[in-house]
């Protein structure tokens, strides 16, 4: 088998689902001709025709709206954001029609909204961001964040086949820097299952996309320590997969939650409230976080270093933890 | 008037209108007696638009109903039960009592989407709709409504800019009532047909009397069908007069007392009633009779709807996701062959008419193909590219528009409101104002 990036195995995963099934189409803007700005949808136009992949005019609640109008039909829309920072734009789209439609009037959205996301590329402010807990806030929405090339092909054909508005988030630092052997052909992948990416006994680390591999570096050099690290991958950001969490914390008694969203309101708190509430008696120390920054994501490299979790933050926080 | 609606049909145009009359002063009594849960946005004085353009579409056809609509609702055979049930949060309402008012759709038989609170939204998601009925070849059109408080949004641009630029099959009707709440028309656009705005869009315009019942339709259904014909949305302006406040709370005082009597003079169901008289379309006992079942309808749907329980509580946590309730199926009116490779492959080139320079503005018109090809190969531009070619004359302002009005040449004029009288001046409507009219 040859070793796919997550950028092509997403492109797989858009291709195959098109040669499925006419109700796929696309729309986006610089999606076809240009074939996407980081070249996601590179050859998709030439295959499959300007009905099926619209470029647009740069109108990010025109694009969304259009999608969530073509659903209605019984069309499988998947609509790009440019960069996921842009889905700023059309919030009002995404939270109050998306997401409301189906409990309000039984009006199914099967629609799926992606896009690159995520810091350490020197984005920038506008071109970094980590959104999706504004919509993890938002019933009705399912929000899918992968870490691997795997989970990102099989993941994206589930967030394609699933009834329901899925946000689709893409790190863009992993697009081409990650390479796994994947299997040829249809697979899926489950919304709303976490996975053990390693398994231990002293300490639970809980993290999605790009973190997961800080994680599990950090792991390795805990390891050399003589502290046993467990990383879990959540791979799903809502629906959540309390099991997986619970049942790893109950074996480990301590937990840390790394993400390179914002600390304030990001899912370290939500996961500490679950772990509070269903698995308190379990825990023989305090719940503990690595995160980003409260601040937008600055630009300048010595900026963005200093906001971005890493390696060694990881592990003077696990550390730490591993002393109750 | 010149229309080729038969006079059964004219009587039904008289029927919506009145059941959407009196369904809605059944409900401002039971809001009177706080058995409406939420607010009532009453459409007195406005039926003639909801009715009119709603009536110019097929059964295939797609609506998205703003908050006063109701009319629109019950042409597209939704039932006043309906109505009734949702502003009364009962457990029998299409929405369960999860929503309320025209908050509710139906997407497998009548073709509504449900409007948020939030205007402009549905613009985008109708050009959606008509996108993906021209997709499935299903011949339809998509129809929605913005006031003009609305018109002003961002969504109200990006969604009509979309239309326009994928030559889509939707109908925009801008329902021009005066008054964005408190807010006269005048006082947030410094234009005074806002169907001027379609010239922007490259896109065609119609302005129509709203409380005329056959100059709306008439007006609509031209444009419903050049849209079908696959000429492109087309933005139709009913001028119209919110009578009552925002909704129930709102007095209104802000309204000056003779503009609200110039529009009450112009009342479109009495306006209606005089035309069928005059043109001896039905007599008195006629009349009487539709008034009658009219009366039967909402008594029976009141009753039910009376009748009907609130919601089981445990109810506010089902319904986020679709587990599997709802089965996804496109209605194919083409072979699904068609758009998959390798019929569907294109060259992934662009098409360029023209190279954009002022000396050239409308040189390679005419090479240009009709925009919104349906995945077919078309030829590439023959067009040559001309470099360093100073313009000969200074830009002209575009007047080549496809709509039928021309702002600029209209003399400047400040309107206190509507198409009310100027101060001490006797009302006359200015020529483009008839354009609707036949």
């Amino acid at each position: 088998m040859p070793e796919t990036t997550m950028l092509e195995a997403i492109r797989q995963a858009l291709y195959e689902e098109m040669e499925r099934d006419p109700a796929v189409v696309m729309l986006g803007e610089d999606i076809g001709v240009y074939g996407g700005a980081f070249k996601v949808t590179e050859g998709l136009l030439a295959r499959f025709g300007r009905d099926r992949v619209i470029d647009t005019p740069i109108s990010e609640t025109a694009i969304v709206g259009a999608a969530c109008g073509m659903s209605y039909l019984g069309l499988r829309p998947v609509a790009e954001m440019q960069f996921i920072d842009f889905i700023a734009c059309c919030f009002n789209q995404v939270t109050n029609f998306i997401a409301k439609s189906h409990y309000r009037w039984g009006a199914p959205v099967p629609m799926v909204l992606r896009g690159p996301s995520g810091g350490g590329v020197h984005g920038g402010p506008f071109h970094s961001a980590n959104p999706e807990m504004y919509f993890v806030h938002t019933p009705g929405l399912k929000v899918v964040y992968p870490s691997t090339a795997y989970d990102a092909k099989g993941l994206l054909k589930s967030a394609i086949r699933d009834n329901n508005p899925v946000l689709f988030f893409e790190h863009k630092f992993l697009y081409r820097r990650i390479k796994e052997q994947i299997p040829e052909g249809d697979y899926t992948v489950p919304i709303g299952k976490a996975i053990v990416r390693r398994e231990g006994r002293d300490l639970t680390i809980v993290s999605y996309a790009a973190m997961v591999h800080t994680s599990l570096e950090a792991a390795e050099q805990l390891a050399k320590q003589g502290i046993d690290a467990e990383v879990i991958d959540l791979r799903t950001l809502l629906p959540l997969d309390r099991e997986t969490i619970l049942a790893s914390v109950r074996k480990t008694n301590k937990l840390l939650v790394v993400h390179e969203d914002t600390r304030t309101g990001g899912i370290a708190g939500e996961i500490a409230a679950i772990v509070c509430e269903d698995a308190f008696e379990d825990l023989d120390g305090p719940i503990a976080r690595v995160t980003g920054l409260d601040t937008p994501v600055p630009y300048a490299p010595p900026l963005e270093e200093r906001f971005l979790p890493n390696k060694e933050k990881v592990v003077v926080a696990a550390s730490e933890l591993a002393k109750y | 008037m010149n229309h080729s609606l038969t006079r059964e049909r004219q009587l039904e145009l008289y029927y919506y209108m009145q059941l959407n009359r009196q369904l809605e002063e059944r409900m401002e009594r039971l809001f009177r007696q706080n058995k409406i849960v939420g607010g009532l946005y009453s459409s007195l004085g406005q039926e003639a638009v909801s009715v009119g353009t709603a009536y110019a579409l097929e059964t295939r056809d797609w609506i998205a109903p703003m908050i006063r609509n109701i009319g629109a609702l019950l042409v597209k055979g939704l039932k006043p039960r309906d109505i009734f049930t949702q502003h009364m949060a009962r457990y029998t309402s299409p929405t369960l009592g999860k929503d309320g008012t025209s908050h509710f759709g139906d997407l497998k038989v009548r073709h509504v989407v449900s409007p948020i609170s939030m205007l402009g939204d549905l613009i985008p998601v109708m050009a959606g709709v008509a996108i993906a009925g021209r997709y499935l070849a299903q011949n339809i059109v998509a129809m929605t409504w913005i006031g003009d408080g609305g018109s002003s949004t961002g969504a109200f641009h990006e969604g009509l800019n979309l239309s326009a630029t994928l030559h889509a099959p939707f109908v925009l009707i801008l329902e021009n009532n005066q008054w964005a709440y408190s807010t006269p028309v005048s006082h947030q656009v410094p234009i005074k047909n806002l169907a001027d705005r379609a010239v922007a869009y490259g896109i065609r315009s119609r302005i129509a009397d709203g409380n005329d019942v056959l100059a709306v339709y008439n007006t609509t259904k031209e444009a419903v069908d050049e849209c079908r014909a696959g000429r492109g949305p087309i933005l139709v302006e009913v001028k119209t007069m919110r009578i009552k406040g925002h909704a129930q709370h709102d007095s209104a005082q802000y309204v000056p007392r003779r503009m609200l009597d110039f529009w009450k003079a112009r009342d479109p169901i009495t306006r209606f009633e005089k035309y069928l008289t005059e043109s001896k379309l039905w007599d008195a006992k006629q009349k009487s009779e539709v008034d009658a079942r009219i009366e039967r309808e909402l008594d029976e749907d009141q009753k039910f709807a009376e009748e009907s329980p609130m919601p089981p509580p445990e109810l506010a946590e089902q319904g986020v996701y679709c587990d599997g309730c709802h089965t996804i199926e496109a209605d194919w009116h083409r072979p699904k062959n068609e758009l998959m490779p390798p019929a569907s492959s294109v060259e992934a080139v662009w098409e360029v008419a023209d190279f954009g320079a002022l000396s050239e503005v409308g040189a390679h018109r005419k090479q240009a193909s009709a925009a919104g090809g349906n995945g077919k190969k078309s030829a590439r531009p023959a067009a040559k590219p001309v470099t360093n070619v100073a313009p000969k004359e200074p830009p002209k302002s575009s007047s080549h528009g496809p709509a039928q009005s021309d702002v600029s040449k209209q003399p400047a004029l400040r309107v206190p409101f509507g198409r009310g009288p100027a101060k001490g001046k006797p009302f006359e409507p200015r020529p483009h104002d008839k354009r609707g009219r036949h």
